[in-house]
């Protein structure tokens, strides 16, 4: 087997495994509770006003079935993995009978949207910044933004979130705070849509860059000063290289290895800002779906969008686990 | 020990901007000792008051005195934050240490184990446990799943220290004198361990406190206890902010942003001082 192949199977083994522990995990967490959380859900909806009985003996019978309540627990265990495979988590009980799955579906691809563009900028400028730090130390604006997004970069995603939301909400008011899109308008592919979009994303967007900047900052510029110690660029000096293509090709290029690596093993807890900020700013993703379903007890709704942020961030390490060997010719060629 | 802060405080500005502040928002927490009301009770105050000389912070919609109430939600956020760090820092030399020195079998089987951990995502998987646990959850249990799931980058880190310190010298003679494995890793490879500990604290601490704050901001822990996230809870329940009483939230969101900053510089100077070639840099070489 050649080092590529053996790289990819180390990498697909390494994602089931993630997959399996993650949802064995979440199946014995809900073994956890101390009430019936079927009596507890049931009592929970039949509590919001007159509810038809059959609906409530149909909600039953389906949860206990979906929380795997029959059986051993070895039986439950193989029920909730087979529910799980098809994705077919029950109906949800806050918006009956809408399925879990399909409120998920339309509110993942705002989730998806947002932190691929917040990841890329703030991933991009982060490193940009970081390198250009770490080559031309002795630069004062360098310097300058480099203390600005470390002092960002410890503070939770809530507070920049509350601080942004109070600052261009409220006391400067030119962009939209809640929501992903306007209102009146339908999703279709026409300026006006598109620009509403663009102005209710900005400031989610905003929130999770300021956050996430300052760890790629620090990390890449520690990386690159030490890079550029090295014998291979102090060489290049030496023999004339200009500076921007030791910049490029000899410093940048190579710290920027371990920073893909890194932006795999971030995105667990990047998920946890956006799920803030989603909720903050009312943004329709799967982190306001989970806070929402927390808040009505709805414990199909919160098991589902537990176990996709399971499944989607470890697709999403996955992806980036695959895009490595195309820069960094050693993994490619084994 | 003590004349390694004293010279961090007079040679790293870093270092002493950090310490004061984070002394300094010690100080008011441990205050809350000889708060003159029980940071429980409400409505015992004019409610609404803005910032005067009889109430220095106003006082909130549910007539508390804001800086007491700020005076405990500091105290308890840091205690949980602490019980947090403590206990995933055990986890994280545990795992780290053992897999390190031990290698092989054991080395793959816990790193494995590591890096999966790594790639959940945290905060779904402590929501979850919250929801389910709802009523029975109190904040050491909280805290105690916090660090469950807090230990797994610094484990990694301490793994790597322990790894060179395996095929040292002092390692081989400690193995012939016949010392076992946990005395070698306790009395040989601990202290050369303790700066990583001490660096991988202050991060897992800024961390936890974030949580904190999270979690309770959303509602999800004990809401009378005050925290920093309680306060700003009950601020927006009360809308606070369309209201106009902005002291409710501003200042717990200053002491916050103070405390993460004080903890930061801490953090990012010790790491300086831990690791030596930035320190040469710093010295222009």
């Amino acid at each position: 087997m050649d080092g590529f192949s053996k790289y990819l199977a180390q990498r697909l083994f390494q994602f089931f495994l993630v997959l399996f522990l993650g949802i064995s995990l979440t199946f014995l967490i809900t073994k956890l509770s101390p009430v019936d959380p079927v009596e507890q859900s049931v009592s929970l909806m039949t509590s919001f006003g007159a509810t038809d009985p059959r609906a409530v003996e149909l909600m039953r019978q389906a949860l206990a079935e979906l929380y795997g309540l029959q059986g051993s627990l070895f039986e439950q265990y193989i029920n909730f993995w087979s529910r799980i495979i098809v994705g077919d988590f029950g109906p949800s009980l806050s918006s009956f009978p809408t399925p879990v799955m399909s409120l998920i579906m339309a509110a993942l691809p705002w989730t998806v949207g947002l932190l691929l563009q917040a990841l890329i900028i703030s991933w991009c400028l982060g490193n940009l910044l970081g390198a250009l730090a770490g080559y031309y130390r002795s630069n004062m604006l360098l310097k300058l933004s480099g203390a600005l997004v470390m002092a960002l970069h410890p503070v939770p995603a809530y507070i920049i979130g509350l601080v942004l939301l109070l600052l261009f909400g409220f006391i400067w008011p030119i962009l939209p705070i809640s929501g992903g899109a306007q209102m009146n308008l339908t999703p279709a592919f026409s300026f006006d849509y598109i620009r509403s979009l663009i102005l209710h994303g900005t400031l989610p967007a905003l929130t999770l860059v300021l956050g996430g900047i300052g760890s790629w900052f620090i990390s890449m510029r520690s990386l690159a000063s030490n890079i550029v110690t090295d014998d291979h660029v102090v060489y290049a000096e030496l023999a004339g290289v200009s500076s921007g293509k030791i910049f490029s090709q000899y410093v940048a290029r190579n710290a920027l290895l371990p920073q893909l690596t890194g932006l795999a093993l971030s995105l667990g807890g990047v998920f946890g800002g956006a799920v803030i900020t989603e909720f903050i700013y009312n943004y329709p993703g799967v982190g306001r779906l989970l806070i929402q379903g927390i808040y009505r007890g709805d414990y199909s709704l919160v098991l589902g969008v537990t176990t996709i942020s399971i499944v989607a961030v470890a697709v999403a390490v996955l992806i980036i686990d695959l895009l490595y060997p195309l820069i960094d010719p050693r993994v490619r060629l084994g | 020990m003590l004349k390694v802060l004293r010279d961090l405080l007079v040679y790293n500005r870093e270092f002493a901007i950090g310490f004061v502040l984070t002394l300094g928002i010690f100080l008011f927490a441990l205050a809350h000792f000889w708060a003159p009301m029980p940071d429980t009770a409400i409505y015992l105050l004019p409610p609404d008051m803005p910032p005067s000389a009889q109430y220095w912070f106003g006082t909130t919609s549910r007539g508390q005195d804001v800086l007491w109430q700020m005076s405990s939600a500091i105290w308890n956020t840091m205690l949980f934050g602490l019980t947090v760090t403590i206990l995933s820092r055990l986890l994280a030399v545990a795992v780290g240490m053992l897999s390190g020195y031990l290698g092989g079998r054991w080395d793959q089987f816990l790193m494995t184990v590591n890096d999966t951990m790594i790639a959940l995502p945290n905060l779904p998987i402590l929501l979850l446990v919250y929801f389910v646990m709802r009523d029975s959850m109190s904040w050491p249990v909280l805290a105690a799943t916090a660090a469950l799931l807090g230990w797994n980058y610094d484990a990694r880190l301490i793994r790597s220290v322990t790894l060179s310190l395996r095929n040292r010298e002092f390692t081989r003679h400690a193995v012939f004198a016949g010392m076992s494995v946990p005395q070698i890793l306790i009395r040989q490879h601990l202290p050369y361990v303790m700066p990583v500990i001490f660096f991988t604290a202050m991060n897992n601490l800024i961390w936890a406190i974030g949580l904190e704050v999270t979690l309770s901001v959303l509602g999800f822990s004990d809401i009378n206890r005050p925290t920093i996230g309680g306060m700003i809870y009950w601020a927006n329940q009360h809308q606070a902010i369309i209201a106009g009483i902005w002291w409710w939230i501003a200042f717990p969101i200053i002491a916050v942003v103070l405390l993460f900053l004080g903890l930061f510089l801490l953090a990012i100077s010790v790491n300086e001082y831990i690791d030596p070639r930035s320190r040469l840099s710093r010295m222009g070489a």
